[in-house]
């Protein structure tokens, strides 16, 4: 029995285009991240996956002389409308990267809870229980359950890399931006992440940028290929690896370039 | 080839030595003054040395203790004045110093940290002293918070920087407002460094003779007022050593050793400050 829709969840970007000063690095891309869905990035090494990605959460803004035009809709509403708080916003869309970035001030229940003190949610056991539960989502909670008041530098990088994705999880946001999480990894770290994708999607919408093509067709509904700053192609995975409708994608998915 | 490989040994062996006799000769100058000061000053410290004020000439005995309050004092409202703004002043140009404005105060910080102690004085007097019409600890004060600024402003600016920028973005996807970022992340994660600089800062002003001549002064007498003219270690040092009795020469060795002790103190606490971190990122 699947879950119900929800389509709150529901992500899309209309004609889509970010700049750094005036180089346009992605370039007038609409696409469409149904909800309860898991969305693969592709595309050779700066084609603006990663970009694109942070336009999502408005991060990309903050960046030196990084602007965009376009539109990105959650919700049915804009999230570049001038009424948006980029700062409300990001705590709907969490954001996880390619280096794990736990606070090395922070213990690990203080790295969870951080997205919801911020959120202003204080109370001692509201806190634990939402700390508790982001851990278990993310996998970690038996490995970390008896020290969670110790540093979160004493974790592995594969365990650090799911502390963040819980960080990420804990302020319960709607869409959940993976940038290339599993690229300093080792492959059973890889795995745990990658089932964790599958697991997560029941409650959230999911966009991963991946260098990985196997990893994109092992873990998502969609796959999306970009090139030079342009979405070439999206398409269910399965089609898109076994059928590409554009030269390029399928150029690039037997490894001819990129 | 083997010739080649001998060669390469002896230079190595040679510059290895060269560099270790050069670290010796270093620290040689550090332990010849602890070593001297020991000789010299050690057999004036006793307990009244630390509770009792001077003495009048011909009298022997007597203490420093109106030293030792005056330089707490002193240096502690330095502090109070010259480490908020500087720690300040380090965090906007960390964070907000790319522009304009962040270039003029970073160019200002370094010409002023470049600044002889006693121009700094002589300011501190034309400012304070003069308008104010008599000496005082205040000015003292004033003239060594000065000193401290740009250097502060420099390390923690240096220290903020060393954070890495992922953390910062990850804060601010986690819906962090920027203000937030800065003080809860960033400034949090250079805190050890932050204390470490402010610690060397502490004690190289602790140390300063020049900029408190014309405006603590000095008194003979134990005071804690901050608007009369106050002793300080370095002071009492610059007066006794080269004042003309023997009695005057005996309190200032052993002055030097309490002002340098303070200075190590401060030092040893700067390094466990930093080994602190170190500790968190293990």
């Amino acid at each position: 029995m699947a879950p119900p829709v929800d389509a709150r969840l529901e992500l899309e970007a209309v004609r889509l285009t970010a700049l750094y000063g005036r180089r346009a690095v992605v370039t007038d891309v609409s696409i469409l991240f149904p909800a309860h869905t898991v969305t693969a990035v592709i595309g050779p090494s700066g084609c603006g996956k990663s970009t694109f990605l942070r336009c999502l959460n408005r991060m990309h803004e903050l960046s030196e002389g990084g602007w965009v035009t376009g539109q990105v809709l959650l919700d049915g509403a804009d999230i570049y409308d001038p009424g948006v708080d980029p700062v409300r916003l990001r705590r709907r869309v969490g954001m996880v990267f390619q280096r794990p970035t736990p606070f090395p001030t922070m213990s690990i229940h203080d790295n969870v809870a951080a997205g919801l003190r911020v959120n202003g949610r204080r109370a001692r056991t509201d806190v634990d229980a939402a700390v508790e539960r982001a851990l278990r989502q993310a996998a970690l909670w038996d490995e970390v359950k008896d020290r969670l008041r110790s540093s979160a530098l004493a974790l592995s990088g594969g365990q650090q890399q799911r502390l963040c994705i819980a960080r990420a999880l804990a302020p319960e946001p709607e869409v959940l931006l993976l940038d290339e999480p599993t690229a300093s990894l080792d492959p059973a770290g890889t795995q745990r992440i990658e089932e964790l994708c599958h697991e997560l999607k029941g409650s959230y919408t999911i966009v991963i940028v991946t260098h990985n093509l196997q990893q994109a067709a092992r873990i998502s509904d969609y796959t999306a290929f970009f090139y030079l700053g342009e979405l070439v192609e999206v398409d269910r995975t399965e089609a898109l690896f076994t059928k590409p409708a554009a030269e390029r994608t399928e150029a690039y998915i037997t490894g001819r370039f990129g | 080839m083997s010739a080649r490989r001998v060669r390469r040994r002896l230079v190595s062996a040679l510059m290895t030595g060269v560099v270790g006799a050069l670290s010796l000769l270093a620290v040689l100058a550090l332990v010849l003054i602890l070593g001297h000061l020991a000789v010299k000053g050690a057999t004036s410290l006793d307990w009244s040395f630390f509770t009792r004020n001077p003495v009048p000439v011909g009298e022997s005995g007597g203490g420093v203790a109106n030293a030792i309050v005056g330089t707490a004092i002193i240096v502690g409202l330095a502090s109070l004045i010259g480490l908020p703004v500087g720690i300040g002043a380090g965090l906007y140009l960390a964070e907000f110093g790319s522009g304009r404005l962040g270039w003029i105060v970073r160019f200002v910080a370094d010409v002023l940290n470049g600044t002889p102690s006693i121009v700094v004085g002589i300011f501190a007097w034309t400012w304070l002293v003069k308008p104010m019409g008599h000496f005082s600890a205040l000015a003292g004060s004033v003239a060594l918070a000065v000193l401290m600024v740009p250097m502060l402003a420099r390390t923690t600016e240096e220290m903020v920087r060393l954070v890495p920028h992922s953390l910062r973005e990850a804060a601010l996807a986690l819906g962090y407002p920027r203000w937030r970022t800065s003080l809860r992340i960033v400034a949090r994660t250079a805190l050890a460094g932050i204390v470490t600089g402010c610690l060397v800062g502490v004690a190289r002003i602790a140390g300063e003779t020049a900029p408190l001549l014309f405006t603590a002064l000095g008194n003979l007498n134990f005071t804690t007022d901050l608007m009369q003219p106050m002793q300080a270690l370095s002071l009492q040092i610059y007066q006794y050593a080269t004042g003309p009795f023997e009695e005057w020469h005996r309190l200032a060795w052993a002055a030097a050793i309490v002002l340098m002790g303070l200075v190590l103190l401060l030092g040893v606490a700067a390094r466990w400050a930093i080994r602190q971190r170190h500790g968190a990122a293990r």
